[in-house]
């Protein structure tokens, strides 16, 4: 059911070496993977974040696509403001493309996210969610995890509240199109790309995208533990359309336990077996309800 | 066409309409709300053509536009005191981009505690976002300076911000003469019709830079700030030979005999005005200097209407204050005037939080200069004169 493989991506390279992220990021690798499927013909609007660096430092770059950047909160509003001027200037191709770090998205950027879906603008929304404020040195979001260290969650007052649920949000909007995808299966994470593309209208694609150095986890697992993130059931990955037609793509043959997905990473070092049964628990009930949602019985 | 009675707020509609502005993004606020209404009532009926979008918050109106106007539309945006205080960031970002948006602010009090009253300090809080701020002081003035201000900015490709007094001048009817669309379309440069960018072309735009990089740019925003008073004179003299009106960068009244000269900016100056010419047989010789072009300040136009042996004492209103320093067109002024040949003494007369001016108010301030010339320096607060 799922299209694990590579697949069909395009030879051809619009993410150049020589770049500015850190070994084993696993925010640049989805950024190679989206470009080779959306970069030509697209403009891509980039708010603050780990991006507005990796993307390069004048007057070097390390996209071969047209780049705007664009403050903090203001990634939805801007895009939707570029297809709309666009459109007034007689091009209604060039489709524009927001990729927004967790921050930028579940945080600081979510009421011009809330408006412009709500206006159902034509823009592909894409969040790259390495679950904190990595490019400042790993302050919470709100999508970091319970149980999660960072910066301004140091033991033992770690993260004590549960991730934002951004697709419920997304969705409760009936937007056309939205999506979770990882790394780990860039078959799937391409496809969805190509079906936002095809859709019109507000388009939203979450995307897990590990950080070693924040996660404190080695930079040679980042697509490992996108996997794990799946196959433990932490991080499903489904669509949505309209709001409403819930669509699980990939259904793992045997669950892992959360415990592999977290061990690997120091952040969540100061876990105990009660707050890993807490986080075990939590996953069986979201999936469950993604199942009831999308009528799958397992 | 022949007049018309419209309030600000209509005229500034209107202006849009004839500019034809390309994408509208807009947040509803007291008092710029018939603005919007205006314009979206237009666009429902087909009388805009251009796109109006109505957005969640200010800040995201003025993101939008940021984004229409890299895509080279024609963009407008209207708002007014916490509005225009919730798009701060996005105006220096509009201006450090070179991004030619005209925006509209009717003046309103910034809270706390909240507050309807016309006090300037939301539009003069914003004078170093690096926006080109004119203060209108009637209706005409109004349209006349928004159509002006489509050709300016896409000519020097800065911002402008074209600022009213809520209320007073928004929602007050004045007899104004509309223009004929031609007369616009022969004004106006086309849209810019063109993006900052090319699909084909891969390009980054406003990256992280480095120090000596990012100097140069300011540097050159700063020269071509400049530039803009000398612009405005130029394209003023377009503007007249189309629409036979002429706006000066400030406006001197009796500035040849004056020894006493009232400064003030939108629709105080007005006031003063009318004040002016119903007072007769007074002890002083009274004269008006009108502040209109605020940012980038027209420091000779000022310096040279100032310049007389005749003017012994300037009162400048008004209607804002900067805690702890006072009046800020106050503040402004002196350091124009300094180091110019000048002998007056600068007055301040502060009617912050929006205090109506009145003639019983003006004679009390003139008064209290004659009596205590050692008043200068201190603030006369119009609220302990009513």
């Amino acid at each position: 059911m799922i299209n694990t493989l590579v697949g069909d991506f395009s030879r051809e390279e619009f993410m150049l070496s020589g770049h500015n992220a850190c070994s084993g990021c696993g925010p640049a690798i989805a950024m190679r993977f989206i470009m080779k499927v959306a970069a030509s013909g697209a403009v891509v609007v980039i708010p603050a974040s780990c991006w507005s660096i990796i993307s390069g430092v004048v007057p070097l770059r390390s996209l071969k696509t047209v780049v705007l950047h664009c403050p903090f909160p203001a990634a939805a509003a801007t895009g939707g403001g570029i297809k709309k001027g666009l459109e007034a200037v007689g091009d209604s191709r060039t489709q524009v493309i927001v990729l927004a770090g967790d921050g930028g998205t579940f945080d600081i950027g979510l009421q011009g996210i809330s408006g412009a879906a709500e206006r159902n603008e034509d823009i592909i929304f894409i969040c790259y969610d390495n679950e904190a404020y990595m490019n400042t040195g790993t302050q919470k979001s709100s999508a970091t995890p319970y149980g999660s260290y960072s910066a301004t969650t140091p033991a033992p007052k770690v993260k004590s509240d549960p991730k934002k649920d951004i697709m419920e949000i997304v969705a409760a909007h009936r937007v056309p199109y939205a999506a979770t995808a990882t790394i780990a299966f860039p078959g799937d994470l391409s496809q969805k790309i190509q079906r936002a593309l095809e859709t019109k209208g507000f388009r939203f694609i979450h995307i897990l995208t590990p950080c070693p150095e924040g996660w404190g986890s080695p930079a040679d697992i980042t697509v490992k533990l996108s996997r794990l993130a799946v196959l433990t059931r932490l991080f499903p990955l489904y669509e949505i359309k309209n709001g409403a037609e819930y669509k699980l793509n990939f259904l793992p043959e045997d669950y892992l336990p959360v415990n592999e997905y977290l061990k690997p990473q120091k952040r969540f070092a100061s876990l105990d077996k009660l707050q890993i049964e807490h986080i075990q628990e939590s996953v069986e009930n979201h999936w469950k309800e993604l199942c009831c949602k999308t009528g799958t019985r397992k | 066409m022949g007049r018309k009675l419209m309030n600000g707020n209509q005229a500034a509609a209107l202006a849009v309409k004839y500019s034809r502005v390309q994408v509208v993004c807009a947040y509803p606020i007291t008092p710029q709300t018939s603005l919007v209404e205006n314009i979206a009532q237009m666009w429902a009926g087909g009388e805009f053509p251009g796109e109006y979008v109505s957005v969640e918050s200010e800040y995201s109106a003025l993101s939008y536009l940021i984004g229409a106007s890299y895509s080279g539309a024609r963009t407008f945006t209207a708002t007014s005191c916490q509005g225009l205080a919730y798009m701060h960031e996005l105006l220096h970002w509009a201006a450090g981009a070179r991004l030619p948006i005209v925006l509209v602010n009717v003046n309103r009090a910034l809270g706390a505690p909240w507050s309807l009253e016309p006090d300037q300090l939301d539009s003069l809080s914003q004078r170093d976002t690096g926006w080109i701020q004119f203060y209108c002081a009637d209706v005409q003035e109004i349209m006349d300076t928004l159509i002006f201000s489509f050709r300016l900015v896409e000519q020097t490709r800065i911002p402008c911000m074209v600022v009213y007094d809520g209320f007073v001048l928004s929602h007050t009817y004045e007899v104004v003469e509309p223009p004929l669309q031609e007369q616009v379309d022969h004004f106006l440069l086309s849209p810019p019709s063109r993006a900052a960018f090319h699909t084909d072309k891969p390009q980054t735009i406003q990256a992280v830079t480095d120090s000596r990089y990012l100097s140069r740019v300011l540097q050159e925003r700063h020269l071509s700030m400049l530039k803009i008073p000398g612009i405005v004179k130029e394209l003023d003299h377009k503007f007249q030979e189309i629409f036979a009106r002429s706006y000066p960068l400030a406006e001197g009244t009796n500035l040849e005999t004056a020894d006493t000269v009232i400064v003030a900016a939108g629709s105080l100056a007005q006031t003063v005005k009318s004040f002016l010419n119903t007072v007769e047989d007074r002890k002083e010789k009274l004269g008006l200097l009108r502040l209109r072009l605020f940012r980038p300040l027209p420091k000779d136009e000022i310096a040279s209407l100032l310049s007389g042996d005749n003017i012994k004492k300037i009162v400048v209103i008004d209607r804002n204050v900067s805690a702890g320093v006072g009046g800020i067109f106050a503040q402004e002024l002196r350091a124009l005037l300094q180091g110019i040949p000048y002998r007056g003494k600068i007055f301040e007369f502060n009617l912050a939080g929006g205090i109506d001016l009145t003639p019983a108010m003006m004679e009390k301030v003139l008064q209290a200069i004659s009596e205590d010339p050692g008043s200068e320096g201190k603030i006369i607060w119009g609220v302990d004169l009513q």
